[in-house]
C-alpha cells in the first residue's frame, strides 16, 4: 500500500441517485474527503409558490420515487396545520399502516437488493437469482407484500393517489384488509428465513460515536408524528427544527449539509433505533438481539440490520393497526375531513425511510403556498457519511486500494441515501497519485 | 432480436420509474432472463457501454446531461424514454415557470452560482427517441410490453384514445359528476384509468393523444360551470415544457385555449 492515494468512486452503484466519492490520502493522512453530489436539482421549493393547497403533496411526492408516501405525508401534515384541517382517526390510523409499508418496501429494497450483494461478494442481485434463488424469492415476496399494501391504500405503490389533504379519496375493502392481514402473517417464515441468512454475513466491525436524531413520541416506534428528538439530550417540539437543525449550502454538493449539537449527525433506521428502541415490539427486539444490534449502536454498517429490525416491527404492528381498524369499522363518512383554505405556517415532519423529513409551508391568506422549506434525511447524513469516512480510513490505510474503496461505498451505501431526494447518486473512481 | 443488451441510466427526476421496473416482483426473474442488463447504476455496479437498448429517465437539465444522452443515442440501436420527466419534460419544468435564475436564488441564496441548471427540456428536443412509456410513475406492465415487442419484433402497442375509454370500461362513474376536475378526455390512456379508479382527477401526466378533442373537453369544461383556467393549472403540472420552451411561445395550453 503507497503512502499516497487518491480514490475517486464516480458514480458510486445502489444508491438512488448520483454521487462521487473522492478521497486523496497524503503520508498516510486523510487530506481530502468529501462526498460530491453533482446531482441536478430540482427547486421544489420554487415550484410550490403560489399553488393551491391540494396540489403540494402531488407535487413533492415527485422529489423520490422510493419515499413517495413519506413526502406525501409530510407534505400534507404540513398544509393540514397551516390550514388548520383535522383527519379523523380513521386517517392517521390508515396513514400509519401505509406508512409502514412504504418503510418495509423500501427497507427491505435496501437490504436484499442494494447492500447484500456486497456481503455475497458479487455486483448485484442479478447472480443472486442463480446462486440464491430462495433469498431473492423471499425478497421479491416481501416487497410485493408490502408494495400490495401501499397499492390498496393508497392507490398505487410509487406516487400514492388516494392519501390527500384531510384524509382519503377512496378506502379499502374489509375485504382487501383481511387479505392482506393473511398475507402479513404468511410472511413469518420468511423473514425468519432472512435471520438465518443475516446472521451468517460478517458485517465490518467499525464503530464512530455521533448524534441520531429521529422523531419519538411515548406511545409507539415513532414513524408518522412524534417530537425531534436526539441522543445528545434534547427533544423538540416539530415546528421549532430550526432552533437546532441548520443548513448550509457546501461547494462540492447540491444538497445542502445539516448540523445540530454537533459538527454532524446521523438520521434513518439506526438514529430511530437508538432512540426508540424501547417502543419496538418483543418480536423485534429478539431479532435485534439475535443479530447482535443493541441500543445504543454506534456502527453505521449496522443501520443495514436496524433496517431489517424494523422490517418486523412494521409488520407485527401493522397486523396490529388492521385489527384496530377493521374493529372500528372502515366508514366513508370519516374518510375526509373539511378542507379550508386559508392562511398561516405549518409544519410537517415524519420519518422518511432514510431518516428524519421535514416540509415546512407558509400559505397566504387566499390559501395558496407563499414560503416552502424542505429538509430532506440523505441531506443531514452527508457531513456524518464524510466524517465516518475520515475516522474509518486511517484505520484501514494499510489495506489495498480496493479494500479501502469497497469500505467506504459498502459505509455509504449503509446509509441507504437517497441522491434524487436531496437533490441525485453516488460515483468512487481510485487513482494512484 | 435475441437476448438484447440492455442499459438503464437516469438523468434528472426521483427515481421513481427505474423503482417501478425492480417493482415488477413477479415478472423480473422472467425478465432478468429474457434480457441482460449491463447498465443500471441504481441497482447494479457492474457497467458496459455496449448495449442496444437504452431505457432513460428523467429530464434533461444540465449541459453535462446533453454529453450523456447524445453519447447513449450514438450507442443505442433503440432509444426508449420512460416516464413523464424524460417523455414531456414532466413535473421539472414547473421551476421553468417559476424562472430559472430566481429559483436558484430561492433555494440556494448567494451561492446559486455554483449551481449549474439550465433550462428542464425533455429527452426528444435534444435526441430522436424511438418509444415512449408515458406517465408518472410509468406503467411497469407496458415498459415490459415495449420490450417483449422489440425481442419479439412486433410494434409495442401504445393507444392513442382518451383516458375515458379505459375510464367507461372499469365502469366508473365520471368524476365531473362530483365536481371534480379531470383530463381524462384528451389525455393519452394506456395507465387503465388509475387516477380516476382512485377517484382522483387525472393530471395528464401520459401527455396529450395525437388529435385531442378539444371542443369536446371545452364543452365538457362549460357544460360542469368551468374556465380553461381552471385546469390549465393541472394540465401544466407535466406537460408545461414543450409549449414553454417551443414554439408557440404564448400559448401554454396544449391547444386548450
Amino acid at each position: 500500500m503507497a503512502n499516497n492515494i487518491n480514490i475517486e468512486v464516480s458514480p458510486v452503484s445502489r444508491v438512488e441517485g448520483h454521487g462521487d466519492l473522492v478521497i486523496n490520502v497524503r503520508d498516510k493522512k486523510v487530506e481530502e474527503l468529501i462526498f460530491r453530489i453533482p446531482e441536478p436539482p430540482r427547486f421544489f421549493e420554487a415550484m410550490l409558490v403560489g399553488k393551491k393547497c391540494y396540489e403540494p403533496s402531488h407535487i413533492t411526492s415527485r422529489i423520490c420515487g422510493i419515499c413517495s408516501v413519506a413526502h406525501t405525508c409530510a407534505s400534507i401534515k404540513a398544509t393540514e396545520k397551516a390550514l388548520d384541517i383535522k383527519p379523523s382517526e380513521q386517517t392517521i390510523n390508515l396513514r400509519k399502516l401505509v406508512y409502514h409499508h412504504e418503510n418495509v418496501q423500501s427497507n427491505a429494497l435496501h437490504v436484499y437488493f442494494l447492500a447484500a450483494p456486497d456481503f455475497f461478494g458479487v455486483g448485484s442481485v442479478i447472480p443472486l437469482i442463480k446462486t440464491h434463488p430462495e433469498v431473492v424469492n423471499i425478497a421479491l415476496r416481501i416487497k410485493k407484500m408490502a408494495n400490495d399494501m401501499v397499492r390498496i391504500i393508497g392507490g398505487r405503490a410509487v406516487h400514492p393517489l388516494r392519501i390527500v389533504i384531510g384524509g382519503f379519496t377512496m378506502l379499502p375493502s374489509e375485504e382487501e384488509m383481511l387479505e392482506m392481514r393473511r398475507i402479513l402473517k404468511a410472511c413469518y417464515p420468511d423473514l425468519e428465513k432472512s435471520l438465518e441468512v443475516l446472521k451468517t454475513i460478517k458485517i465490518p466491525d467499525f464503530e464512530r460515536e455521533t448524534e441520531y436524531i429521529s422523531i419519538s413520541n411515548e406511545y409507539e416506534y415513532a414513524l408518522y408524528e412524534g417530537n425531534i428528538k436526539s441522543t445528545d439530550g434534547w427533544e423538540i417540539i416539530d415546528q421549532d427544527y430550526s432552533d437546532k437543525i441548520k443548513e448550509k449550502v457546501v461547494k462540492h454538493s447540491t444538497s445542502k449539509h445539516c448540523r445540530a449539537s454537533r459538527d454532524s449527525y446521523m438520521v434513518g433506521a439506526l438514529a430511530r433505533f437508538n432512540n426508540n428502541y424501547e417502543k419496538l415490539t418483543e418480536n423485534a427486539k429478539e431479532y435485534a438481539e439475535e443479530l447482535g444490534l443493541k441500543a445504543p449502536c454506534f456502527n453505521p454498517y449496522m443501520n443495514n440490520i436496524a433496517q431489517f429490525v424494523e422490517i418486523i416491527h412494521s409488520v407485527d404492528d401493522s397486523i396490529r393497526l388492521i385489527d384496530r381498524i377493521l374493529a372500528d369499522g372502515l366508514d366513508e363518512d370519516k374518510m375526509m375531513a373539511d378542507i379550508k383554505t386559508g392562511g398561516g405556517r405549518g409544519v410537517g415532519v415524519v420519518e422518511a425511510p432514510r431518516g428524519l423529513l421535514i416540509h415546512d409551508y407558509i400559505y397566504d391568506g387566499k390559501g395558496r403556498v407563499e414560503k416552502a422549506n424542505l429538509i430532506i434525511p440523505t441531506g443531514m447524513n452527508y457531513a456524518n457519511m464524510e466524517n465516518d469516512m475520515k475516522s474509518l480510513v486511517p484505520k484501514i490505510i494499510d489495506k489495498s486500494e480496493d479494500e479501502i474503496r469497497l469500505a467506504c461505498e459498502m459505509l455509504v451505501r449503509a446509509y441507504d441515501p437517497c441522491i434524487s431526494c436531496s437533490t441525485h447518486f453516488l460515483n468512487v473512481k481510485l487513482i494512484n497519485r | 432480436m435475441g437476448k438484447p443488451k440492455i442499459g438503464v441510466f437516469g438523468f434528472t427526476g426521483c427515481g421513481g420509474c427505474q423503482l417501478e421496473i425492480l417493482n415488477l416482483e413477479d415478472q423480473l426473474p422472467d425478465l432478468v432472463n429474457a434480457v441482460e442488463i449491463v447498465n443500471f447504476t441504481e441497482a447494479v455496479t457492474e457497467h458496459s457501454d455496449n448495449y442496444e437498448i437504452a431505457l432513460v429517465e428523467g429530464s434533461i437539465t444540465t449541459r453535462h446531461g446533453i454529453e450523456r444522452i447524445k453519447k447513449i443515442r450514438d450507442i443505442a440501436k433503440i432509444v426508449v424514454a420512460i416516464g413523464s420527466c424524460a417523455v414531456t419534460g414532466g413535473l421539472n419544468c414547473l421551476s421553468n415557470r417559476y424562472g430559472l435564475e430566481k429559483a436558484k436564488e430561492l433555494v440556494y441564496g448567494k451561492k446559486k452560482g455554483w449551481i449549474d441548471s439550465i433550462v428542464v427540456k425533455a429527452v426528444d428536443e435534444y435526441i430522436k427517441v424511438d418509444y415512449y412509456a408515458r406517465g408518472c410513475p410509468p406503467n411497469r406492465f407496458e415498459i415490459v410490453d415495449i420490450i417483449r415487442s422489440l425481442i419479439i419484433g412486433r410494434e409495442p402497442e401504445i393507444p392513442d384514445y382518451p383516458v375515458c375509454v379505459e375510464c367507461k370500461r372499469n365502469g366508473n362513474t365520471c368524476l365531473y359528476e362530483f365536481g371534480i376536475t379531470c383530463l381524462g378526455p384528451v389525455i393519452r390512456a394506456g395507465c387503465n384509468s388509475r387516477c380516476p379508479n382512485s377517484g382522483v382527477g387525472c393530471d395528464g401526466c401520459r401527455g396529450l393523444i395525437d388529435n385531442p378533442n378539444v371542443n369536446a373537453q371545452k364543452d365538457l369544461l362549460g357544460k360542469y360551470g368551468l374556465t380553461v383556467e381552471d385546469i390549465l393549472s393541472r394540465f401544466n403540472f407535466y406537460n408545461s415544457c414543450k409549449n414553454d420552451n417551443g414554439k408557440k411561445k404564448n400559448d401554454n395550453s396544449g391547444g386548450l385555449q
